[in-house]
């Protein structure tokens, strides 16, 4: 059984007490002490930069040519935090309590609250750094109600809260940059973790640009190298987003916790044809005016403006007549997708439904949906041609984010000492289901304040044995990466890389997507097996390891989704129940409502690596609710 | 749609380029632009060369990193649209295209399409933040804004750091990347301790990394995928004159930058 290792005593007083109770490093050690930080969005640019105010020496790692361009940058809609500045009844326990809520009873109480209580300095940080959030003429900041919370609490930038935010921590880690206290590496991309005396010691990079293998030796690795969304190819993620590196550690005996909780997102643009690259999200709020519907009918190819009123299915509405259009995420993206299963998808590929504003411009005016919702219309109007004044607009259903990671207990540690794992890389804080807002509330709360104090912890009471680059196990590492990367080059088949990726998000997403049922996961076990076999005999990987060649990045970032799937499958196939994102069809209410056990699954399951092919192996951590009442929902 | 493209195609820094013809057939007019590259670099895999090397990374107009200059222009011919939100609907059927990367000594070649773009980010480290250490900030509300004036900083605070501007100028001038890092904080009473000495760090970090200098084209302006308003340069020039002419030096903070690999 796993321990998180939670600290004693009551809810609210766990942080602080554990605060105290750490052990600390003195300003004058912590310079003796090299932390290596992969990833630079907004946790691993918070812990980067908040490390080296400290004093300790940090390595950073991104992929990107500069730090200020990882994916947290698109984050859209805003950050929470329990600030209560509307005096509507927010506090620290409600954040809490929403959030375990919306995470179907399936988070760490512990870790959530510690996170509601941090959200508060969040704000301060950023503001005090001039992240320019919105406000009132009166000069106070801003806040709106966000992703069904009957609460205002989320702190906005318009629509560009995450670039933001990850500015203001782009702007921390210059800083100690140019203070000397952090090394910056861009275009490098972590390949495999050293592992030495059981810890967590170094890395092996590969530098995208000339194609060196280099070797990292610290006294502990932090990855912060966000979620896994592209395991389905097309996803709201950009398109380096990857797994490698929270996969590496996983083979390295890190262990993967609740892989199986995906979000996938109601309101993204669909895709117009095969070639689509990726997806682009639309703001929720446009479901506040917006009327779903499909026609009545199967393969109606006539334009929606011809389709008259009583041969159009409003089957949100319909189904769900209390929130209709409102309906939660999971919900709301079932049914699209069971209605375009049914043949009466609209557009060119039949995967989309209409957002129509029809009704709302006839009762409030163009003028207003202009003033609500201009931008996001625009945007629209640019990717897809079409004016969605005019016409209705088509969605689709994308995965957006991914609740599962690495494991890591109360201190953000994984179950290697040493490895801490940050931000969407983890699993801790958002259950089976993330709510709107949260996730960057996460990431810099990780980063800022929960790693900085708790790594300190781990230097100062492990016993870390010097060493350098030149230890065997970085002989090993830097091996197994350069005979990799052979093995890569030297297929030579006939297909592309780009093709295998595709063809295995089309996979997961019809079998281990939104909804899952037992047969479908084992035939995408047996499915990506053979697939991942074709890979290695038939993918084409173009050029040499010695120059910036985009085609070897991409392979051995498919190569590790390929192997990583099965995982997914395996966690989905064992979790015999419904909970948040993790919908199994078996187990429905009668009204096709998610059905929670909370008798057998009110546990994590984290995931042990056992080789290639074979099932890894499960362990539980339970999970123990002593402050909320585990409820039901219900949306009818 | 069928289009013939002229690609500058580059092994390495140390190379000399050359502009090369490529044919790209069935191009969906949905297709983003750098869909249709990806259509092509799919042919030239599976044909065995190696495919065009483009930066990019978010694809939907927020993350800085495409670079390229479609006909000439950087970001290509929609105004404020980045290269991947630019879609082949706005192109002729049987069109040529011409594809090349950022032009600028500050911005060397690395391969193909993609150039070096790291002084961008070490003329922010010369200053382009407000030095406060986590956790010592006072409470948020405690530092009232007016509206305008966060309205304003917003409007600067929009850069994604693509470096369309420097592409744009006739001088490969930086002047307005730099004017709305440091117009973002001349707005807001959190940036005014560090403002003078800002300024100046800014300007010459921006100097020392070989950027031009601004003789008012306004062409970065009209690249800018963000519509970033020359305004701000005018506002940079203004602070500069004032913090030279108060405090009668510049900075003298050391070259520094992130290391090579």
């Amino acid at each position: 059984m796993l321990d998180a290792r939670i600290p004693d005593g009551p809810l609210d007083e766990k942080w602080q007490r554990h605060r105290f109770e750490m052990k600390l490093v003195s300003p004058s050690n912590r310079r003796r002490f090299r932390i290596l930080v992969v990833g630079s969005g907004l946790a691993g640019a918070s812990a980067a930069a908040s490390l080296g105010e400290l004093g300790y020496q940090v390595d950073c790692f991104c992929f990107q040519d500069s730090p200020r361009r990882a994916h947290s940058i698109a984050a859209q809609g805003g950050i929470n935090a329990a600030k209560n500045y509307q005096n509507d009844g927010d506090s620290v326990f409600r954040l809490f309590y929403d959030t375990i809520k919306g995470g179907d009873f399936r988070a760490r109480e512990a870790n959530v609250h510690r996170l509601a209580e941090v959200s508060n300095q969040i704000i301060d940080q950023c503001v005090a750094q001039g992240v320019p959030f919105a406000r009132e003429y009166g000069g106070l900041l801003d806040n709106r109600s966000f992703g069904g919370a009957q609460v205002s609490r989320t702190f906005y930038a318009r629509g560009q809260t995450g670039q933001q935010l990850l500015l203001g921590a782009y702007g921390a880690l210059s800083r100690q940059i140019q203070a000397g206290r952090v090394r910056m590496h861009t275009r490098t991309e972590m390949l495999d973790l050293v592992v030495v005396g059981g810890q967590a010691r170094g890395l092996v990079t590969r530098h995208l640009v000339s194609g060196r293998i280099a070797r990292w030796a610290g006294d502990a690795v932090v990855l912060a190298t966000g979620g896994y969304g592209n395991i389905f190819y097309l996803s709201t993620n950009a398109i380096g987003c990857n797994v490698t590196a929270a996969f590496r550690a996983y083979k390295k005996g890190a262990w993967f916790a609740n892989p199986c909780y995906t979000q996938i997102h109601p309101t993204c643009i669909p895709a117009s044809g095969e070639h689509q690259s990726k997806l682009t999200l639309m703001s929720e709020s446009l479901r506040n005016d917006g009327r779903i519907w499909v026609p009545l009918g199967k393969d109606d190819a006539r334009a929606p403006g011809d389709i008259p009123e009583d041969e159009r299915d409003y089957y949100l509405e319909r189904k769900y007549p209390s929130f209709g259009n409102l309906s939660p995420r999971d919900i709301s993206s079932r049914a699209a997708k069971e209605v375009c299963d049914e043949g009466r998808g609209v557009g060119p590929l039949g995967r989309g439904v209409y957002l129509d504003f029809a009704d709302s411009i006839a009762r409030l005016g163009e003028d207003t949906i202009r003033a609500r919702y201009g931008n996001l219309f625009a945007m629209y109007e640019k990717i897809t041609g079409e004016d969605p004044y005019r016409v209705p607009m088509r969605i689709y259903p994308a995965s957006h984010y991914t609740m599962g990671g690495l494991w890591v207990d109360y201190d953000l540690m994984s179950t290697l000492p040493g490895l801490h794992v940050i931000g969407e890389a983890n699993f801790s804080d958002h259950g089976a289901n993330r709510l709107g807002a949260s996730a960057l509330m996460q990431g810099l709360a990780d980063g800022y304040f929960i790693l900085p104090a708790t790594i300190g912890h781990y230097l100062g009471s492990a016993s870390i044995a010097p060493i350098g680059t030149d230890h065997p196990a970085f002989d090993e590492a830097e091996h197994g990466v350069r005979e990799r990367i052979d093995r890569l080059l030297a297929i030579g088949g006939r297909r592309s890389v780009e093709s295998f990726h595709r063809r295995l998000g089309n996979l997961m997403w019809e079998h281990c997507g939104m909804s899952r049922r037992a047969g479908g996961l084992r035939q995408a076990i047996v499915e990506t097996q053979a697939l991942r076999a074709e890979f290695w005999e038939d993918a084409r990987v173009a050029g040499t390891n010695e120059s910036l060649n985009v085609s070897l990045e991409r392979a051995g970032r498919v190569a590790d989704f390929l192997e990583f799937a099965e995982v997914l499958c395996w966690d989905a196939l064992q979790r015999e129940e419904s909970c948040g994102a993790h919908f199994r069809e078996e187990h429905q209410t009668p009204e096709g409502e998610a059905a929670r056990d909370d008798d057998r699954f009110a546990h994590v399951s984290a995931w042990e690596y056992r080789g290639v092919g074979t099932k890894p192996v499960e362990h539980r951590e339970p999970l123990v609710f002593e402050n909320v009442a585990l409820a039901t929902r219900s949306y009818k | 749609m069928n289009f013939t493209l002229v690609v500058w195609r580059q092994a390495r820094a140390e190379e000399t380029g050359r502009m090369v013809e490529y044919r790209v057939e069935d191009v969906s007019p949905d297709m983003s632009f750098l869909e249709m590259l990806d259509v092509l670099n799919e042919d030239l895999i599976v044909s065995g060369e190696e495919p065009v090397a483009f930066d990019h990374d978010c694809r939907e107009g927020i993350c800085g990193m495409c670079s390229l200059v479609i006909d000439g222009v950087p970001h290509g011919p929609e105004r404020a649209t980045t290269a991947c939100q630019l879609h082949m609907r706005h192109f002729k059927d049987g069109a040529t295209i011409t594809i090349e990367p950022w032009r600028a000594k500050a911005f060397p070649v690395i391969r193909d399409l993609v150039v070096d773009r790291r002084a961008l980010d070490r003329v922010v480290q010369a200053g382009g933040y407000v030095s406060i250490n986590t956790g010592s900030a006072p409470d948020a509300n405690s530092i009232p804004v007016a509206k305008h004036d966060a309205d304003v900083a917003f409007q600067a605070a929009e850069c994604i750091g693509c470096g369309a501007c420097v592409a744009a100028c006739p001088n490969a001038s930086a002047m307005l990347f730099v004017a709305a890092k440091t117009q973002h904080f001349a707005r807001l009473p959190q940036g005014q301790p560090e403002r003078t000495r800002r300024t100046i760090n800014l300007v010459e970090a921006m100097d020392r990394e070989g950027f031009g200098a601004c003789t008012n084209h306004y062409e970065c302006a009209a690249a800018c995928p963000k519509e970033i308003p020359v305004r701000f340069i005018s506002d940079l020039n203004r602070d500069f004159i004032k913090a030279a002419a108060h405090h009668g030096r510049f900075g003298t903070l050391p070259p520094q930058g992130d290391l090579e690999e």
